[in-house]
């Protein structure tokens, strides 16, 4: 009989860090010491606070342990689970801010507080590899729901009244995509999840299709219900190896319940379902081109219109949603219209999932309702940047979007918000930059992606998107003009203007915010020759300083090349920067803050 | 599976193995389970206590604690109410266990004479 529940995470992030040990080691030590039979270990998704992982949690006491290592778990059998002593140093907590108190609550965290998890509701929560967990959290009632007591227009109706809109980033309201689908003319259609997340540091999709599949799989039976559909497609990429195998566990074991297939509920319906797989080039999200790559060609954009939801897959109406609108789905069905609309702002309704990275705490990912502030996000929920560095700027919306400062920070965010605020919303991931990220870099990295990534159909996209990066390195090396910055907006407007497909049309955008935002980091690069976050190395100079120096030679032991010179003892170290490569190692080495960036 | 009864029953059948994750019982029974109370029997009124509660579905999760500090007492076991209310059970034993169940969980009576407060009066 079982009596306590194991939780591991299972996700990517906590997987990286050996929780795949952690789970054979409870195993194996449960059974040393006589409690497998009632204690069962399960895998799971996603809890969201990456930053802590691995995690793991145990039921029904409510204990989360954090940063917990395949070797600790011999400890937790031997006494939480043998003796029921709570390991505490182990223990998931933060401190109060005010009282100094610490939290153990797993709800008054504040990471977890200011979060409502809708599309993340069962992840950390339940098995993703196992149907009956699902269903026991309600799952598939609502396709049952469905397609036992509703109209196919009926449904629409109810998304559309839902408010949901698009989470792939332009926001397109669902069920009037849907309805564009139904209303064309032919039996023969179809319905895709576009899964091909691509944007640098985003992970909100992958998150859900390992912590819950089914939800998934559940929402394209309905959308395809909706729209007449028999046949889906889920894109996925191949880079995401867990997604696709627990995808296709949740595949499977729907058809072999009769979930999936013919006649599902004895209603008529039909609808298959299967994984195409990607190989990650990051034009494929664009939906005509991810219609080209499921169809087995080249994955490249054709002109739209014909919109796909008049000729998209094998030249048939198809609706493309993305992986967090269909988790939305089935909850709204068997919660309704209204109950979804109560949330978010008048114009974005329900919840967004962010992926927070970069310059924060709390690493991770977060759910919460639409209007929220960035600065709740940044500061509440992500703990703020570490090592208490200034914060500088957030990259949302990955290479299509833009960065915001400070001053936008009390923005409530929504489709129409972070668009007005010179960004978009994007998928979701969110990037926090501090006083050490350079702006100019960071608009040169995303301009480096985007000429990897552009597939070469249209010239403003290739031949425009390096021109702009031979300005941008150039600019980093300080070999840029003043004249520069004004050809770069020219050449930005005319790729938003000309290219094909929405790759080439956002491609500008990281260049055009960071040139609105920080023109005056970009002036200094140009004028003074000089990086303010002292990251673009051509700028820089390394130099110690001969009143500081202790004469320990510790950094002529750290320099790889042997540029730095000097006498132990004797005399100060100087460094030849002739031979520097900087790479900041002696200033690593150096305990007496004497080596100095420049 | 071709209707939403046969979706109702999995989903019933399948509630056991998810509902300890869900928390919201009204009860929280808690067995001392350090080196004291595991030597005095603690364990089979663990497992008691565990196949009762699933078989007969009372409102409750069954967990573990350390020591509570009255080792002479050992095997105890606390109910906690969702009300705040906290009754300590002492030496008890897997029949003990049942009735504890029976008579707390299932209908809301305090066993009087299972209490630390009777046992200690009974002892002088």
């Amino acid at each position: 009989m079982i009596r306590t529940n194991v939780l591991c995470c299972a996700g990517t992030g906590c997987t990286s860090s050996r929780s795949g040990e952690i789970f054979d080691n409870f195993n194996k030590y449960l059974k040393e010491y006589g409690l497998d039979e009632e204690v069962r270990v399960i895998k799971t998704g996603c809890f969201g606070l990456c930053q802590r992982g691995p995690i793991v949690a145990i039921y029904p006491d409510k204990v989360f342990y954090n940063y917990v290592k395949p070797e600790d778990v011999e400890h937790i059998v031997a006494e939480h689970l043998l003796k029921g002593r709570v390991v505490t140093e182990l223990e998931l907590s933060e401190e109060d801010m005010k009282t100094g108190e610490k939290i153990l609550d797993i709800d008054k965290i504040k990471f977890y507080e200011k979060q409502e998890r809708i599309a993340l509701r069962n992840c950390g929560k339940i098995n993703p590899e196992d149907i009956s967990e699902y269903i026991a959290m309600d799952g598939y009632a609502a396709l049952g729901k469905v397609l036992t007591s509703m109209e196919p227009q009926e449904v629409i109706d109810v998304v559309k009244a839902s408010g949901l809109r698009g989470r792939g980033g332009a926001g397109f309201p669902t069920g009037v995509k849907w309805q564009f689908e139904k209303d064309q003319p032919g039996n023969e259609k179809y319905v895709i999840c576009n899964a091909d997340e691509g944007d640098p540091g985003a992970f909100m999709d992958r998150s859900i299709l390992e912590g819950d599949p089914h939800a998934i799989v559940e929402g394209m039976a309905i959308m395809a219900y909706a729209v007449g559909a028999h046949q889906g497609y889920i894109y996925c990429r191949a880079e995401y190896p867990i997604a696709v195998h627990r995808l296709n566990i949740a595949i499977n074991q729907a058809k072999e319940l009769g979930l999936i297939g013919k006649n599902i509920f004895d209603s008529g319906f039909d609808f298959d379902l299967e994984v195409r797989l990607g190989a990650g080039a990051f034009v494929c999200g664009e939906e005509t081109a991810l219609i080209a790559s499921i169809e087995g060609k080249r994955g490249m954009p054709t002109p739209k219109p014909p919109f796909p939801a008049v000729s998209g897959v094998w030249g048939k109406p198809t609706s493309i949603n993305n992986v967090e609108t269909l988790a939305n789905v089935a909850q709204i069905i068997m919660k309704g219209a209204d109950w979804y609309s109560a949330i978010g702002t008048e114009k974005s309704k329900g919840t967004k999932v962010f992926a927070l990275g970069g310059k924060i705490k709390n690493t991770g990912l977060v759910e919460i309702p639409m209007g929220t502030t960035l600065r709740e996000i940044i500061y509440e929920i992500g703990g703020g940047c570490p090592n208490n560095k200034a914060f500088k700027a957030v990259q949302t919306g990955g290479p299509s979007g833009g960065c915001l400062t400070e001053r936008e920070l009390d923005t409530p965010i929504d489709y129409d918000n972070l668009v007005a605020a010179g960004s978009m919303m994007g998928s979701g991931g969110m990037i926090v930059l501090d006083e050490d990220n350079c702006m100019v870099d960071v608009a040169r990295f995303y301009m480096e992606f985007i000429t990897d990534e552009s597939c070469g159909k249209c010239s403003p996209c290739r031949i425009g998107t390096k021109r702009l990066l031979e300005m941008l390195t150039k600019i980093t090396k300080g070999e840029g003009t003043l004249e520069m910055l004004d050809e770069m907006e020219e050449l930005c407007n005319e790729i938003k203007d000309t290219a094909l497909c929405g790759l080439g049309q956002t491609a500008p955008n990281p260049v055009l915010s960071t040139l609105s935002h920080f023109r005056d980091e970009y002036v200094a690069h140009i004028v003074d020759k000089k990086c303010p976050a002292g990251v673009c190395k051509d700028l820089l100079t390394y130099s110690i300083d001969p009143d500081l120096c202790k004469k320990c030679s510790m950094c002529s032991r750290a320099c790889p090349v042997g540029a730095i010179t000097g006498v132990p003892g004797k005399e100060p170290y100087v460094i030849d920067t002739e031979k520097c490569i900087k790479c900041g190692s002696c200033m690593a080495a150096c305990r007496f803050g004497a080596v100095v960036r420049k | 599976m071709k209707s939403l009864e046969d979706l109702k029953k999995m989903r019933e059948a399948a509630l056991k193995k998810v509902e300890m994750r869900e928390g919201g019982k009204d009860y929280r029974v808690v067995v001392g389970m350090a080196t004291c109370g595991i030597a005095a029997g603690a364990r089979p009124v663990l497992n008691k206590l565990v196949e009762e509660t699933a078989e007969k579905d009372y409102n409750c999760v069954v967990t573990q604690t350390g020591c509570i500090g009255m080792c002479v007492y050992e095997p105890i076991v606390e109910v906690y109410g969702k009300d705040g209310s906290h009754t300590t059970y002492v030496h008890v034993d897997a029949d003990k266990a049942t009735k504890i169940l029976e008579e707390h969980i299932g209908k809301g009576h305090i066993v009087e004479e299972y209490t630390v407060d009777a046992v200690k009066a009974l002892e002088g």
